[in-house]
């Protein structure tokens, strides 16, 4: 396959920023993605050119740390994966293809593709889990049941990656289904009941502080997610929010 | 006698770490306060480390290479995780999980560690549940069991085929707490580039930042590393693309003995190799195994119209299928340990019964498993069990929800649909059980310097069994370090804060810039990968599945001469000051270039078979390991310069309870 590929090129955060044209020919259609860029990289590295820097690490859809914006669909026109799974047999010969970096202000470009999500760190700091010490002093884990039903619909919930491509895909630039993600696993689960109402309250807060839109159910969120987190999410965490908000 | 001392406790095996945590030293809350650790690695090692030693008081500074914590490679482990519940009530205990596990890593790990391992294991889970991971469970609310290879209970806990993201998300959640308090400080995008040693204590890291390429210095009163095993010094494995061996490289060439690195674990059921392009291997879980059949043809024209797509693997008749692993090993049938479904696959393909293009492929079959599930749901709902379209539905629904993830993650990669057609899967590098020689506290040889998970030679000798990765990471980090350092700590708590403005530490970084300036500077022409691929290719031809000593000769050759290449060819675009992916990659090759050839020398040097180490001279008339008495020994090798000048130091591996014997699983 012959390729035109369009690329995000930024020096630094400082710098403005722009798209920059480039051929690629010899692409496999099994190749994946992020195989199609290695092979632009070794040709810039051969010409003497400056590589394009995209982050990437397990490429295999699980860590989260891939992130382009491909013909302005988050992880690419695929569905139910990030940018390492999508294939290069999604497209075809001669197309031209355009990739930029998750944009959205609590996402700053640190250089080309790559970006700071530092801001999903510091709203899991502000209540992401469950304040029980790990000295191993709890219960037996089988003392409190719980139900099929509660627990498989957490693990649907504690999916998430925690790539962005939600915030990347909403056009408010919002963190809500990133956020209920997390709120709602911890709700869904007797564990998590006791500090529920404290923990949504800071998650909340935080992602405000951190300049996330808000939402407005467009949906965009849940058809991009690599990992098909539920807008149900949101919903309960709108109802959890609500209820802690009463409690005062 | 080894200058090595284990300082395994004194008293009967199950009392041992009871014992010891009852009588080694203790710091004080207050005291704590005024004592600073750095841990490297934010797995699941790494990070409950860091999260349990905050929570205990000392001030934490943790490092990791990725953009977050939650993103280090324990999250992809699929499977499991193993502890001995004994929920299913099938007979297991300590004794029996300590048993496996020795004799799954072939004789070759130390007995006290394995036991507290153990010991250990079940309060991990209960650890795990209390923090919100959401472990599969039953419909009466209880947690549900499967089963992995090597062993012939149900103790794995498994959530989904998730299993590592849940529980490093478990550590990063504790984590966070502990960063939201200030107790942590995390550093992201950080790469440990050398030790500190002060006094012959392990006193600080020098850092680069992996965005500005700024040069850092971190002091500590003790430094504990958590930073993963160095399968990819193949190239092709199924580790991250940043995963490496350079946080534990640099403390081998500080003073830190590097124990069996030829112990590579080679996992049997990963995707195949597709073509030169490729950038890392797929790995298709264990779990699998509980369900799927692996198989290949028994005749070899069938063998040819499959390759030539003329024929499909679903019309090949039951009588025309060899299933190897059932065939071999009635016992354990397709949960033989990894080591040995590996090599039997690789038999099979040199045969030249491989099913795809290249040769190197067998088939991970469910058709039986749909069909069993589709009959017992059609029973239970009281439908037709001979109506073949509904059973098949049935089952599949079953498959799905228990490796749904696995198979929508194999369709994207080979573009078939496993539900319909069996998979086709080859073995790949995995797991490393070599690694930082460290004693019964997890200490390496450098006193204050700790290591910890896949990156310490560990607990799993030759070979380590499915869903033990997990459970190591997590005690190590949770229940074993946080009291053991506490011993060595003690006598820190006068020292006071430790400076950074020591020739020790000016030292160290003038050696880190040195290497980043001459990287940069040197004008060559080969890119980095270049070089990663040919030493891949050396590593995985010669020091692979299966070693001789011609092979490994050579091996040691090549890459010595690769390496000298490597400093006098490579190219490295851009700066050190700056955002520079290419320069962070050629430091963790260089490295790799120089560990390659002790992994091979190491490889030489054991001259017997023993779990993922198999030597082709010593076999037994069936083509098994075949382990030497002689080599009962941990092999920990002392830096001394070139690799080719590294000493051996030797651990002998004393079993008092358990009998040494020939693995079987027949």
């Amino acid at each position: 396959m012959k390729l035109t590929l369009k690329i995000w090129r930024q020096k630094s955060a400082q710098d403005k920023g722009r798209m920059v044209d480039y051929q690629l020919d010899d692409v496999s259609p099994d190749m994946s993605f992020l195989e199609m860029l290695d092979v632009l990289n070794q040709q810039l590295i051969d010409n003497g050119d400056d590589p394009v820097a995209f982050d990437h690490d397990c490429r295999e859809g699980i860590c989260g740390m891939c992130s382009l914006y491909i013909n302005g669909e988050a992880h690419g026109p695929d569905r139910g994966i990030t940018t390492c799974q999508l294939h290069m047999r999604m497209f075809d010969d001669g197309d031209t293809i355009y990739i930029e970096p998750f944009r959205a202000k609590a996402f700053p470009v640190i250089k080309d593709l790559v970006v700071d999500r530092s801001s999903f760190d510091r709203i899991q700091h502000a209540g992401g889990f469950i304040s029980v010490n790990t000295s191993g002093n709890t219960i037996d884990a089988n003392a409190i049941p719980i139900s099929k039903h509660a627990a498989d619909e957490a693990m649907d919930a504690a999916t998430c990656i925690g790539c962005g491509a939600c915030v990347a895909s909403c056009k408010n630039s919002s963190a809500m289904l990133f956020v209920s993600a997390k709120v709602s696993q911890f709700a869904l689960l007797p564990q998590g009941q006791v500090e529920a109402a404290d923990r949504v309250m800071n998650m909340v807060k935080q992602m405000d502080e951190e300049g996330f839109g808000n939402c407005t159910n467009t949906g965009a969120c849940e058809v991009e997610c690599p990992k098909g987190i539920s807008l149900e999410n949101i919903a309960r965490m709108n109802r959890e929010y609500l209820s802690a908000s009463l409690k005062g | 006698m080894s200058i090595l001392d284990s300082k395994v406790p004194e008293g009967p095996l199950a009392d041992k770490w009871t014992n010891h945590k009852n009588t080694i030293d203790l710091v004080n809350p207050a005291n704590k306060r005024l004592i600073d650790v750095i841990v490297v690695g934010t797995g699941l090692a790494g990070g409950s480390a860091a999260a349990t030693l905050a929570e205990l008081g000392y001030n934490v500074k943790a490092f990791c290479y990725q953009d977050s914590p939650r993103r280090a490679h324990s999250i992809a482990a699929q499977g499991g995780i193993n502890a001995a519940k004994n929920y299913q009530g099938d007979g297991d205990s300590n004794y029996r999980l300590f048993y496996d596990t020795v004799k799954g890593g072939d004789y070759r790990s130390r007995e006290a560690n394995v036991y507290r391992l153990a010991e250990v294991s079940s309060n991990i889970i209960d650890q795990c549940v209390a923090q919100g991971v959401p472990f599969a469970r039953d419909y009466g609310g209880l947690l549900d069991n499967r089963s992995f290879g090597g062993v012939l209970v149900s103790r794995t806990f498994y959530a989904k085929g998730q299993t590592g993201q849940q529980l490093l998300l478990g550590a990063y959640s504790a984590m966070n707490r502990q960063i939201g308090r200030g107790k942590i400080k995390m550093y992201n995008r950080h790469e440990m580039l050398d030790v500190v040693i002060v006094d012959g204590k392990a006193r600080g890291i020098i850092t680069r930042n992996l965005v500005t390429g700024e040069i850092e210095r971190h002091a500590a009163h003790a430094v504990v590393l958590g930073t993963g095993g160095y399968g990819n010094v193949f190239y092709l494995s199924t580790n991250a693309m940043g995963s490496n061996v350079t946080a534990a490289w640099k403390a081998h060439k500080r003073g830190a003995f590097f124990a069996n690195p030829c112990y590579t674990q080679i996992h049997p059921t990963c995707i195949p190799v597709s073509g030169d392009h490729q950038s890392k291997l797929t790995l298709m879980s264990e779990s699998l195994r509980n369900d799927g059949r692996i198989w290949v043809p028994k005749k070899k024209e069938d063998v040819q119209a499959i390759r030539e797509g003329k024929l499909k693997p679903t019309d090949l008749a039951e009588e025309d299928r060899d299933y190897y692993l059932e065939r071999r090993y009635p016992a354990f049938g397709n949960l033989v340990p990894r080591d040995v479904a590996s090599r039997a696959a690789k038999e099979r393909c040199d045969a030249g019964y491989g099913v795809n293009a290249t040769g190197e492929a067998v088939y991970l079959d469910f058709a039986a498993a749909i069909e069993r599930y589709g009959k017992e749901q059609a029973h239970v709902k009281g439908s037709d069990e001979n109506d073949k379209a509904l059973v098949k539905k049935l089952g599949k629904e079953i498959i799905k929800a228990k490796y749904g993830n696995l198979f929508q993650m194999y369709e994207k990669i080979v573009d078939q649909n496993p539900y319909e057609t069996p998979m086709m899967i080859y073995p790949a590098v995995h797991y490393t059980m070599g690694g930082v020689w460290v004693d019964y506290n997890l200490m390496t040889t450098v006193p204050g310097l700790y290591c910890i998970g896949e990156a310490n030679f560990s607990d799993h000798g030759a070979n380590r069994l499915g869903a033990s990765a997990l459970m190591q990471g997590l005690a190590d980090g949770y229940f074993v370090l946080p009291y053991t350092i506490g011993d060595y700590l003690a006598d820190d708590i006068r020292t006071g804060p430790i400076s950074t403005e020591t020739s020790e530490f000016e030292g160290s970084e003038r050696a880190v810039r040195e290497l980043l300036d001459k990287l940069v500077s040197n004008n060559g022409g080969k890119s980095v990968d270049h070089f990663h691929k040919k030493l891949g290719k050396i590593m995985w031809n010669k020091c692979g599945m299966s070693r001789n000593e011609k092979e490994l000769k050579e091996a040691i050759q090549e890459i010595k001469a690769l390496r000298e290449e490597f400093w006098k060819d490579v190219k490295v675009p851009g700066g050190a000051n700056e955002y520079n992916e290419e320069l962070a990659k050629a430091m963790r090759v260089a490295d790799f270039l120089e560990l390659g050839e002790l992994f091979a020398k190491d490889a030489l040097y054991r001259e017997e078979s023993a779990g993922g180490h198999f030597r082709e001279e010593y076999q037994t008339e069936e083509g098994e390991a075949k382990r030497r008495k002689e080599f009962q020994f941990v092999s920990a090798w002392e830096y001394k310069g070139a690799p080719s000048d590294a000493v051996l130091h030797k651990e002998d591996l004393v079993y008092k309870n358990i009998e040494v014997k020939e693995r079987s699983y027949k």
